[in-house]
């Protein structure tokens, strides 16, 4: 495979009419190849992440229409060995609102540039917890649900079924610790005994022997509630469900899965958003396709409140008390004024049904129970957004 | 008050109907006695009830209420996925949103038949029948489009460009401004029906869901679903008069969305559906305070009212059920198994 260095995609919506206003947002992505794995069902599609964000680009041009306000995107995309802070840099000089879709690397070095001091930066596809942590930046915010108000969510689920005794397999992969790790420190915040973790380090065709190795590989476990499989690159997980020994629940990456966004989502009008999705990409909708378009949309939300189109005047509306996305999670979304993440519900969903949608019932909060998933303001050792 | 004509059906009524009634205060003094008896007699009569029409959007049907006995009397299939319903001024005809049919569809409500389809572009959610008892301006949901449908010819007379996902649809009572509400938008679109062009737009909170002219025309409210209010409007000028804010005791501000909304008798107060957090308010509609909250079923969001507004019947998406609100105690008097997620309702005189 061989990548050119230089942008490949380049989309330009320029809008009719007499704008008043004129806001211009760059999508910036580094093509990241994903990992190799044991099946090749699911490959990711060639538009993930900024196929949602033209869908918002379209949602706010239409009203805009009516404002004498006018919406442009640009999209950059760098290969994989490409230089990201020179077409960031690029980037900055034609705008100061930036989406990014890169790893969490790439979204430090880009925040933490120059140029980038007075930009508006959404986060799209790093789920790392530490961004939004003692890591955070004030120019960055967060669209894409971190790792932890996805174990949070799923840590909720197991208090409410009562599902107590939760073994848990976590795969190599970086992303796949990281999950594990945090699933770990949500059962602890939930007041649950983390179980036994095994460690999958199988090389051998799954394709042809996981129902002569998993029931082996999970026998030792003894019983137990649910398993939890961390695979987030979706490797070996999905030759788990129906092999384990005990016949019990999969969940995590696989099976029960916490998820930022999916297309069994359709309760509170998400029909709606599906497919105008679908229409336009010929696809479902998946999480970062929805982060990039809660973030263009949020930027639409504060232009069309605020009639401005810098940076630091949208940036304190998005996190003042006034701003509210309607975002088809049944709830408005906000984002918390200590680290810029994005507050909302988290689906639990199965490839085929909506399960339940977190905050449950039953998790209270004195300000909102949305804050009981994620870094709540005493837990977040963010000091950037601090007044 | 008891038509004189069902008097003399008393009289040669069957002894059924009064004689098993229990023993009650009304004994005491027997004209009571004598007018509960009439209504016995009425209900017997099943022609002679009115009724509330309730389309069941997961289920493709409609259930027809008998506003007397408060039990479902006829279950009659529709399109996909029925929405808005509203009956033609005379109530010869009903007209049905079959949203995933792309159709609003023309029923007989004797007969429960379709009659035809109208043309209604793409998705349509809901729609207002002008007080020329011709003109339907219908919201196309997926299509960002307000379609205006004359109903005698059965053609498109115009289409109008409006937000995302439009869905309120109301008329002024002297039929020259149409609105469409956009739910990703987040405006009121105000269309001049000479012309079929909008002449103003204006922002509300999120998701506007329902709007409806009141007070002769003169004011306009919208509900937002996910901002939590019903801003309003002075009609004259399109500027905002007051914003209503709803605070239920023990239920998050998030869960408290207002959606259908309708007027008493005089438009003097509001009975205003608060989605999933399960209540109904009851607003002021002079000093736009809120003086009451009604709790019924699980994630209400439409409603009608019966003939002289005494009774309110709201639908339950969720429970899929009925409740009726008796409006003088603004208390719940009955809930009433309906089909899946029922949405809208409507009202059908049959005297």
């Amino acid at each position: 495979m061989r990548f050119v260095l230089t942008a490949l995609a380049f989309c330009v919506l320029p809008l009719a009419g007499a704008a008043q206003t004129d806001a211009r947002i760059h999508y910036l992505q580094r093509a990241v190849p994903p990992p190799p794995t044991l099946s090749d069902l699911d490959t990711p599609p060639g538009d993930l992440g900024v196929a949602g964000a033209r869908l918002a680009i379209d949602d706010n041009a239409t009203t805009g229409r009516f404002l004498g306000q006018s919406y442009a995107l640009d999209a950059t995309r760098v290969a994989a060995d490409a230089d990201l802070a020179a077409a960031a840099r690029a980037a900055l000089a034609g705008t100061d609102l930036l989406i990014l879709d890169a790893p969490a690397d790439d979204v430090l070095a880009v925040a933490d540039l120059p140029e980038a001091r007075g930009a508006l930066i959404f986060n799209v596809a790093a789920p790392d917890t530490n961004l939004r942590d003692a890591d955070c930046r004030a120019n960055l915010l967060h669209t894409l649900p971190s790792t932890q108000m996805r174990t949070d969510a799923l840590a909720q689920f197991f208090v409410l079924k009562k599902w107590t005794d939760l073994p848990m397999i976590a795969g190599g992969h970086a992303s796949d610790q990281a999950f594990a790790a945090s699933m770990e420190r949500s059962l602890a915040k939930y007041g649950l005994k983390p179980g036994p973790r095994k460690e999958w380090r199988f090389d051998a065709n799954m394709r042809r022997n996981a129902s002569a190795e998993v029931p082996l590989f999970t026998q030792g476990f003894g019983r137990y509630d649910a398993l939890i499989v961390a695979d987030e690159i979706h490797d070996f997980g999905r030759y788990i469900l129906y092999n384990t020994w005990e016949p019990r629940p999969v969940t995590g990456s696989e099976g029960l899965t916490p998820v930022g966004w999916d297309r069994v989502v359709e309760q509170w009008g998400a029909a709606q958003l599906q497919n105008r999705f679908t229409d336009l990409a010929a696809r479902a909708m998946q999480p970062r396709d929805y982060a990039a378009w809660a973030a263009i949309r949020t930027l639409g939300e504060a232009v069309t409140r605020t009639g401005a189109t810098d940076a630091a005047t949208l940036r304190a509306y998005i996190l003042s008390p006034d701003f509210e996305l309607g975002g088809f999670l049944g709830r408005p979304l906000t984002f918390r004024a200590w680290n810029g993440q994005m507050r909302q519900p988290i689906p639990l969903v199965h490839p085929r049904a909506l399960v339940a949608q977190a905050p449950l019932d039953g998790f209270l909060h004195p300000v909102t129970e949305l804050d009981t998933i994620g870094l709540d303001a005493p837990e977040s050792r963010c000091e950037a957004f601090a007044p | 008050m008891i038509p004189a004509s069902s008097f003399p059906k008393y009289l040669g009524g069957s002894p059924k109907d009064g004689g098993q009634r229990p023993p009650s205060p009304a004994r005491r003094n027997p004209l009571p006695m004598i007018r509960a008896a009439c209504i016995a007699t009425v209900l017997a009569l099943p022609a002679q009830a009115d009724e509330i029409w309730v389309t069941n959007e997961h289920d493709d049907t409609i259930s027809v209420i008998d506003t007397d006995t408060l039990e479902v009397t006829r279950t009659i299939e529709t399109g996909e996925r029925p929405r808005g319903i509203t009956f033609s001024k005379d109530h010869s005809v009903v007209y049905i949103c079959a949203s995933d049919s792309d159709a609003v569809q023309v029923m007989d409500p004797v007969s429960g038949e379709i009659l035809h389809d109208l043309p209604s572009g793409e998705d349509p959610e809901q729609f207002v029948l002008a007080p020329d008892n011709r003109h339907l301006y219908i919201a196309n949901e997926d299509d960002a489009i307000t379609t205006v449908v004359d109903t005698e010819t059965r053609t498109v007379v115009a289409q109008i460009d409006v937000g995302i996902e439009p869905e309120g649809m109301a008329i002024s009572p002297d039929g020259t401004i149409a609105i469409t509400t956009s739910e990703t938008t987040n405006m009121a679109h105000w269309i001049d029906t000479a012309t079929q062009e909008l002449f103003a737009n204006t922002l509300v909170d999120s998701r506007p869901r329902h709007a409806e002219f009141v007070k002769d025309g003169t004011e306009l409210w919208v509900s937002s679903e996910i901002g939590g209010t019903i801003t309003v409007f002075d009609v004259a000028t399109q500027a905002e008069k007051a914003k209503i804010d709803f605070d239920l005791p023990n239920i998050h501000p998030d869960r408290v969305q207002p959606v259908g909304f309708e007027f008493t008798t005089g438009d003097t107060h509001a009975f205003v559906a608060l989605g999933p957090s399960n209540h109904l308010a009851v607003v002021d509609a002079e000093t736009y305070e809120v003086e009451d909250y009604i709790l019924v079923g699980r994630r209400v969001w439409h409603m009608a009212f019966d003939a002289d507004r005494a009774r309110l019947f709201t639908t339950n998406g969720i429970s899929g059920d009925v409740t009726v609100v008796d409006v003088a105690s603004r208390k719940p008097i009955k809930t009433i198994k309906v089909g899946r997620f029922p949405w809208g309702a409507a009202f059908r005189p049959t005297n």
